[in-house]
C-alpha cells in the first residue's frame, strides 16, 4: 500500500464526525476534573494506612497532648489545653490528608499516570482541580469525622455554629491541598516535600496559635515574644484558626484576652488565603514545562 | 521536496517540516522532514540520543514546536495542541496505568479525559477490551498484572477514543517475545482500520516489521523508506574483513581492488554488487593479513553504517 494514500477501509470524513466516540468529541474539563478527584477518593481509602494515619495520628496527639499539658496551661478564655488544642487538631488532620493527597502528584509523574493525564485534550484545570477537590474532600471527611468524635464525647458543646466550622474547614482544606501542589508539582523526589513539609508546612501549623496563643505585640512582651507574635499575624493559617476556636466554643470570650480579629478578618483573611493558593499553583502548572518530562 | 497531497491524505498524515529543537544550547533535532501517510506503521529508528524521543514528545504535544511545522491529522499542532490531543493516542515507554485502579477504572480514567461517557463509553469499552482480549480481566487490579497485559491496557487506552494516529515510545521495552508478536499483531490490527502507528525504537528488528521506517542520528532523518528498499540500496552483500593491521588492509584494498571499505569499530566493511564472489579475491590479495573475512546480507545496520560510519548501538 502506498504510504500516503489512505486505506479504503476507514473514510475519513466518518472519522472526523458522525460517530458520538470519535476522536473529535470535545471532551468536559468538569468530566475530567471529576473523574480526577473521584480517582484521589478510590485510591486514598484502598490504602487504608493512610486513612488510619491521617486521623489516628492528630487524634493522639490532641488527647495526649491535652492530657500531658492539661495543668500547666490556662489559655485564651480560661480554657484547658484539651480545649484550646482543639481547632490546632482538626487544622492538623486537614493538613496532613492535604499533604498525603498533594504528595502523590509527584507519586503519579513518577510512576507514569501524569504523563497520560497531561497530553489528554482537557488543559490543565481539570489536573489541579481534580487533585485539590479530591484531596480537599477527603482532608474535610476526615476532620468531620474527627468533628463527629468531638461532638460525640462532648469536647465542645454542640450547637448551630456548626455550620461554619464545616464551611470553614472546606475553605482550609482547598486552601491546604493548593498549597500542597505549590510545593509538590515543581519537586521530583517525594524526600524534597518531606523537607518542605518539615521546615515549611508543620511551622505554618505550629505559628498559627494551634499549639500556644498568639503571642502579644509590644508592651510587656520582650522583643522574643514580639518577633513571633508579629510572624504569627502575618501567618494566614491563624486567621481560620481563630474563627475555629469562636465556632467551636461560642460561649467564651476570647476577645477579652489575646489576639482575636472580627469575624469578618478571619473569613476574609481564610478565603483569601484559598484564592491565592490555588491561584499560585494554578500559574505553576500552567507555566512548568520541565516538570511534564520528569518521568 | 514537498509533493501535493490530495487534501484527505494531507489530513490523515503527520507532516513535519524543518523541525528543529534544543534543550539550552544541546540541539536535539536538526531539520527534520517527514511524511507518514494513514494505515501505515511507520518507525523511527535510531540509538539513544539519536533524536527519536523529543521528535515523539513533539508529536505528542507534550513540548512545544520551537522552529518548524509540524501536522497531524491536518492539525498544526502549534496552532491547536488540544485539537491535535484529540486526534492522537499515546503510549508512553514508561507505563501510565494507575496500579492501584482495575483495568476498568483505568479505562474510565482515560474515557472522562477524552470525553466519553454514558452508553458511547460503555459500547466502547467493551469493544477494546474484547480486540486486546482483556475482558476478562477488567476487574482485576492493574498491579497484579504481568508486563504483557499491562502494555495491552495502554494500548487499550490509546485507541479508545478512536485516534487517527497513534504514537508509541519503545513499544516492546520489557516485554517477551510472545508479548511482543501480540502487541505486533494489535499494531497491525490498528494500522489496517486506518490508524497511522508511528513507534519509535533502538532495535534493528522492530524496525524491519515496520511498513516504512525513518533512521534517525544526531538529531537528522539520515535514510527512509521501506526495509525493502533501504536494504537494496546497500546492494546483495557486506564484507566485514577483521585484522591487527586495519589502516594497510584498507589502503590494498583500494589500491589494489578498488574497492571502498569503510571503517567500522575494529573492522572494515565493504559493500559490492557480487559479494559472495568478492569474498576468495579478498582473502588472496591480503592473505595472512587479515584475521577472518565474512559475507553477509545488508541489514538495517548496514544502511546506518553506510550513512553514518558508526556502529548502531
Amino acid at each position: 500500500m502506498s504510504a500516503i494514500t489512505p486505506s479504503p477501509a476507514a473514510p475519513l470524513a466518518n472519522r472526523y464526525s458522525g460517530d458520538s466516540v470519535a476522536g473529535g468529541v470535545r471532551p468536559s474539563g468538569m468530566a475530567a476534573a471529576w473523574m480526577l478527584a473521584k480517582r484521589e477518593w478510590i485510591r486514598f481509602f484502598r490504602q487504608r494506612n493512610r486513612v488510619i494515619s491521617a486521623v489516628v495520628q492528630p487524634l493522639l496527639f490532641w488527647l495526649l497532648f491535652g492530657t500531658g499539658l492539661q495543668g500547666s496551661f490556662v489559655g485564651q478564655g480560661e480554657q484547658t489545653f484539651l480545649e484550646h488544642f482543639l481547632p490546632g487538631t482538626l487544622a492538623l488532620i486537614v493538613l496532613f490528608t492535604a499533604i498525603f493527597a498533594t504528595i502523590s502528584v509527584i507519586e503519579d509523574r513518577r510512576e507514569g499516570f501524569m504523563q497520560a493525564v497531561l497530553v489528554a485534550p482537557v488543559g490543565r484545570w481539570p489536573v489541579l482541580a481534580g487533585k485539590v477537590l479530591g484531596g480537599a474532600a477527603i482532608a474535610w471527611v476526615q476532620a468531620m469525622l474527627f468533628l463527629f468524635l468531638v461532638y460525640l464525647f462532648r469536647a465542645a458543646p454542640f450547637s448551630a455554629s456548626v455550620i461554619g466550622v464545616m464551611l470553614l474547614l472546606a475553605i482550609v482544606a482547598v486552601a491546604m491541598c493548593s498549597l500542597g501542589m505549590i510545593v509538590a508539582w515543581p519537586m521530583d523526589s517525594t524526600q524534597g516535600f518531606h523537607a518542605i513539609m518539615m521546615l515549611g508546612l508543620m511551622p505554618m501549623w505550629l505559628l498559627s496559635g494551634t499549639f500556644f496563643p498568639v503571642a502579644p505585640l509590644g508592651g510587656d512582651a520582650g522583643i522574643g515574644q514580639t518577633i513571633l507574635g508579629l510572624i504569627m499575624r502575618a501567618n494566614p493559617l491563624t486567621y481560620p484558626i481563630v474563627e475555629l476556636r469562636r465556632l467551636l466554643y461560642p460561649g467564651v470570650d476570647f476577645a477579652a484576652s489575646g489576639f482575636a480579629p472580627s469575624p469578618v478578618i478571619c473569613w476574609a483573611v481564610s478565603v483569601a488565603f484559598m484564592i491565592g493558593t490555588s491561584l499560585i499553583a494554578w500559574r505553576l502548572m500552567r507555566g512548568s514545562r520541565r516538570a511534564d518530562l520528569v518521568a | 521536496m514537498i509533493i501535493p497531497f490530495p487534501k484527505s491524505a494531507q489530513a490523515a498524515a503527520i507532516v513535519c517540516e524543518g523541525v528543529h529543537h534544543a534543550y539550552g544550547e544541546r540541539a536535539a533535532l536538526r531539520g527534520v522532514d517527514l511524511r507518514i501517510g494513514a494505515g501505515e506503521i511507520f518507525a523511527l529508528l535510531g540509538p539513544n540520543g539519536s533524536g527519536k524521543t523529543t521528535l515523539f514528545r513533539l508529536l505528542s504535544t507534550l513540548v512545544p514546536v520551537q522552529r518548524g511545522r509540524i501536522e497531524v491529522a491536518g492539525l498544526d499542532v502549534a496552532v491547536d495542541p488540544l485539537a491535535v490531543r484529540r486526534q492522537i493516542g499515546i503510549v508512553f515507554q514508561s507505563p501510565s496505568l494507575d496500579k492501584k485502579l482495575t483495568v476498568d477504572e483505568n479505562i474510565a480514567c482515560q474515557a472522562a479525559l477524552y470525553g466519553l461517557s454514558g452508553d458511547g463509553l460503555r459500547k466502547r469499552r467493551d469493544e477494546v477490551l474484547a480486540q486486546l482480549k482483556l475482558t476478562d480481566r477488567r476487574g482485576e487490579f492493574c498491579e497484579t498484572l504481568s508486563g504483557g497485559l499491562r502494555r495491552r491496557v495502554e494500548l487499550a487506552k490509546g485507541i479508545l477514543h478512536r485516534p487517527q494516529v497513534m504514537l508509541l515510545d519503545e513499544p516492546s521495552t520489557g516485554l517477551d517475545p510472545s508479548a511482543r508478536i501480540d502487541l505486533w499483531q494489535t499494531l497491525r490490527s490498528m494500522a489496517d482500520e486506518g490508524i497511522s502507528v508511528v513507534l519509535t525504537t533502538h532495535l534493528l528488528e522492530e524496525a524491519e516489521k515496520s511498513d516504512r521506517l525513518a533512521i534517525m542520528f544526531e538529531g537528522q532523518v539520515i535514510a527512509e523508506g521501506t526495509p525493502d528498499s533501504l536494504r537494496g540500496e546497500m546492494g546483495d552483500g557486506v564484507i566485514s574483513i577483521q585484522s591487527g593491521d586495519l589502516d594497510g588492509v584498507e589502503s590494498t584494498l583500494r589500491q589494489e581492488l578498488g574497492l571502498d571499505p569503510q571503517r567500522v569499530a575494529q573492522e572494515l566493511r565493504v559493500r559490492c554488487a557480487d559479494a559472495p564472489g568478492m569474498v576468495p579475491r579478498i582473502a588472496q590479495t591480503l592473505g595472512d593479513r587479515m584475521q577472518s573475512i565474512s559475507v553477509g546480507r545488508p541489514g538495517l545496520e548496514d544502511v546506518f553504517i553506510a550513512k553514518t560510519g558508526h556502529r548502531f548501538d
